[in-house]
């Protein structure tokens, strides 16, 4: 099989470490070569982060590059916009709608740029979700990263099944049923 | 052990490894991107010892203890850390060990987390250290095994380099058992240990005599492989370069070095003579192919490939092949610099700082952040430890008046790690600085580690914890003052009473990294559209949580906020309350 390209792209402190864990145990359990490169240390503290995940028979770069992505999954607006040109030409994107201000926009040395979806909308395949809504009417607004992850995941080429084996590997026990039901939330969607 | 993988962090394989190599002592500083090789390493407590260590000198100097006692044990730290070892590797390097002694360099190549971007084979060539580089976890943990062996068979210390994109990618590793490894006998062999001039002249050449052997013996090392193919290209690399190497020209011939120090000349000799264009691809400094052009030998290497930051295939294909990957260009919007958290202690500290118009000579942590808009306070960031002595040195120069509008500004475990000793020197040397102590009880920006000031120790063992408070009075400071960082007010008021003493001042702000504080929050902050005069001044501290509205009002994201209320004390006009959550 031809190695498969997903990067998962976000501000620092959403949650984009449990989101990969969970895709890395998926390709684990697949039999799939599996490597995932993240980011750690300052570069965490609210700025922007990227996780690459590739999978296949061999993968021997742990990165992505640009052009090569086949599923982006962006937490956030401006960052789908800023990593959306690391997507193949039929890659898609999934954005959740969410929008966090960063540093030079809360101090009005720059502007937030307005449109992003719609732009992205006519150069990429998009498909955006209001997670946090979704999640907060599940009653948990921390779930949010999971129930994006379930609207990937119909991008992929796992089924229903997996997904919810690797959820119940990966999270603490007490939080699987919440995050089985965020999953399946996006899933459906 | 049956056949199954599991996914493993390039640190926690290397982690993986020592406990499986027998290792029985582990000592380390956090540093990003070494830190986690601790954190896995504890894992394993109820069959070796592992410790953070005040810096990367001890630490080096607890493993190298616990090696000349007879066993194996390891030490780990970031690239700018060996430079702190550096004292005790360059010796040990003449001494040898008894038990394997290895010590992980972390190189940081791009600086995702760094304030250089040092190669430390360079140092490791300085020092007459072999360096063994791996490419992947499973590399990672079989070729640390290989190290323990290396350094005892050869009587030396090993360094085993790794950099962020290995460290912090995860791979499949298969796992083995731990090793059952005899501590080795301890003889008292002054000759070999005790390195005064007359037996270091003699160690000296032992040195020598083993860079000798070791660059006959490693053309035969199992870590150092050729794949030959198509011999239009070959390749010299190692470490994750490699990988890249893989994907851009999976036709060339390859010669993968897991020893990079020193160099096996006679398989490289061997291998440039087969192939008819010869590459090094090599992130950071040109130290394999200078040397092999120093042999004679036509390499095409930095004419072609940055010295700077991480590789790519991409990069490679288009330095080697000539390709132009169809790439779009990024979009230009505003970036996303990292920036302290909401509730962030250090936010209140450099509020006041900026509001009195203070320089400050600053120091390694999140605190660093400190320099940048809207808070724009530090104005220096050397290494860790430095901004004690940095402002010593602006005083000693220019006088005392010169250094009233100056603070130093460190964290407790900065202060810990090699702070304390400016402090000394400031005391001893009549200097009369003000310095900060922003102290939020742990090692905040590799993630929170604790130290010898916050009472408990890697393994998880309550102890006394150091009272920073205490220890600066011992070493003489007079005016010691501990402060909650978010009384604005008060902290203001000392530090205008502290610049304008002839004497060194110690102000430790003692409040909790926000990350770590784990009483629930009781209230959140909320504009009162009524009130508020639309001035601005709650946004001056540059809190997340804060956004301006189209009417010039403000607003305040409750999901973000913990209530410091930070600020509320910035508004003159009372709009901002608090709301129980």
């Amino acid at each position: 099989m031809e190695t498969r390209n997903i990067m998962i792209v976000g501000v620092g402190g959403q949650g984009t470490l449990l989101t990969s864990r969970i895709l890395g145990g998926i390709m684990l359990g697949a039999g799939y070569d599996v490597k995932m490169s993240e980011v750690h240390g300052m570069a965490q503290r609210g700025g922007s982060v990227v996780t690459f995940v590739r999978y296949g028979d061999r993968v021997a770069e742990p990165i992505v590059e640009e052009g090569q992505a086949d599923v982006l999954i962006a937490f956030e607006q401006l960052e789908a916009k800023r990593y959306a040109h690391f997507l193949k030409k039929d890659g898609v994107l999934i954005v959740n709608t969410q929008r966090i201000d960063p540093m030079p926009v809360v101090i009005g040395a720059a502007e937030y740029p307005e449109g992003i979806v719609e732009d992205l909308k006519k150069e990429y395949k998009v498909i955006d979700v209001d997670a946090m809504s979704e999640a907060v009417k599940l009653g948990n607004p921390k779930v949010f990263n999971v129930i994006v992850l379930g609207v990937a995941a119909r991008h992929m080429d796992f089924s229903k099944e997996q997904w919810f084996e690797v959820i119940e590997k990966t999270v603490k026990p007490k939080f699987v049923e919440m995050n089985k039901k965020a999953f399946e939330a996006g899933y459906s969607m | 052990m049956d056949d199954t993988k599991v996914m493993m962090l390039g640190n926690e394989a290397i982690a993986r490894g020592a406990y499986e190599a027998g290792v029985k002592v582990s000592a380390a500083y956090p540093g990003t991107p070494s830190t986690e090789i601790s954190e896995n390493i504890v894992k394993y407590k109820d069959e070796l010892y592992c410790e953070w260590s005040p810096n990367e000198k001890v630490a080096t100097e607890v493993a190298i203890g616990a090696s000349l006692s007879g066993v194996r044990s390891l030490v780990s730290m970031k690239h700018v850390g060996v430079n702190v070892a550096a004292d005790p590797l360059y010796t040990v390097s003449y001494t040898g060990v008894n038990g394997g002694l290895v010590l992980v360099a972390a190189d940081d190549p791009g600086m995702y987390s760094s304030q250089n971007e040092q190669d430390s084979r360079m140092v490791a060539r300085a020092a007459q250290v072999p360096v063994i580089e791996p490419s992947d976890s499973q590399e990672a943990k079989d070729f640390i095994k290989f190290a323990y062996e290396l350094s005892e068979k050869y009587d030396t210390p090993v360094i085993f380099r790794t950099t962020t994109r290995l460290s912090h990618s995860q791979g499949l590793v298969k796992l083995e058992e731990r090793q059952n490894i005899e501590d080795k006998p301890y003889e008292r062999n002054i000759a070999k240990y005790v390195m005064m001039p007359g037996n270091a002249k003699l160690r000296h050449l032992v040195v020598e005599e083993r860079e000798k052997r070791l660059i006959e013996d490693s053309c035969d090392f199992p870590i150092n492989r050729v794949e030959m193919n198509d011999t239009k290209i070959g390749v010299i690399t190692s470490g994750i370069p490699y990988q890249y190497v893989k994907e851009a020209l999976p036709n060339a011939s390859v010669l993968k070095l897991g020893l990079v120090n020193p160099l096996p000349r006679k398989l490289i000799e061997d291998f440039a003579s087969k192939v008819e264009t010869l590459y090094v691809v090599e992130e950071l400094d040109p130290l394999i192919e200078t040397q092999v052009r120093s042999w004679g030998i036509k390499v095409i290497g930095k004419e072609i490939f940055t010295i700077q930051g991480e590789y790519s295939a991409n990069m490679l294909r288009k330095a080697v092949l000539h390709e132009d990957p169809e790439v779009k260009e990024p979009a230009a919007i505003p970036g996303r610099p990292p920036i302290l958290c909401p509730g962030c202690p250090h936010r209140s500290a450099f509020t006041v700082l900026n509001k009195l118009k203070l320089h400050a000579a600053g120091d390694i942590g999140c605190y660093t952040l400190g320099a940048v808009p809207p808070l724009g306070v530090i104005d220096t960031t050397i290494c860790m430890g430095s901004s004690i002595s940095t402002l010593h040195g602006m005083e000693k120069a220019k006088g005392k008046d010169y250094i009233k509008n100056w603070v130093a500004v460190i964290g407790d475990s900065t202060f810990m790690h090699t702070g304390v000793n400016s402090l000394i020197n400031m005391v001893y040397n009549q200097g009369t600085g003000t310095v900060m102590i922003l102290d939020n009880s742990t090692t905040g920006m590799t993630g929170h580690q604790d130290h010898a000031a916050t009472g408990k120790t890697l393994q998880g063992d309550e102890v006394p914890a150091i009272n920073i408070m205490e220890l600066c009075r011992a070493i003489g400071v007079k005016n010691v003052y501990e402060i909650n960082v978010f009384d604005v007010e008060g902290l203001e008021k000392l530090i205008k009473q502290e610049l304008a003493k002839d004497e060194v001042s110690v102000i430790i702000t003692k409040t909790p990294c926000v990350l770590l504080n784990k009483t629930p929050i009781t209230h959140t902050c909320r504009v009162d559209e009524e009130k508020c005069r639309k001035c601005g001044m709650c946004m001056k501290p540059g809190c997340p949580a804060i956004t301006k509205l189209p009417n010039g009002s403000t607003r305040i994201d409750t999901k973000m906020c913990n209530g410091c209320g930070l600020c509320k004390s910035q508004c003159k006009f009372g709009a901002i309350e608090d709301v129980p959550v």
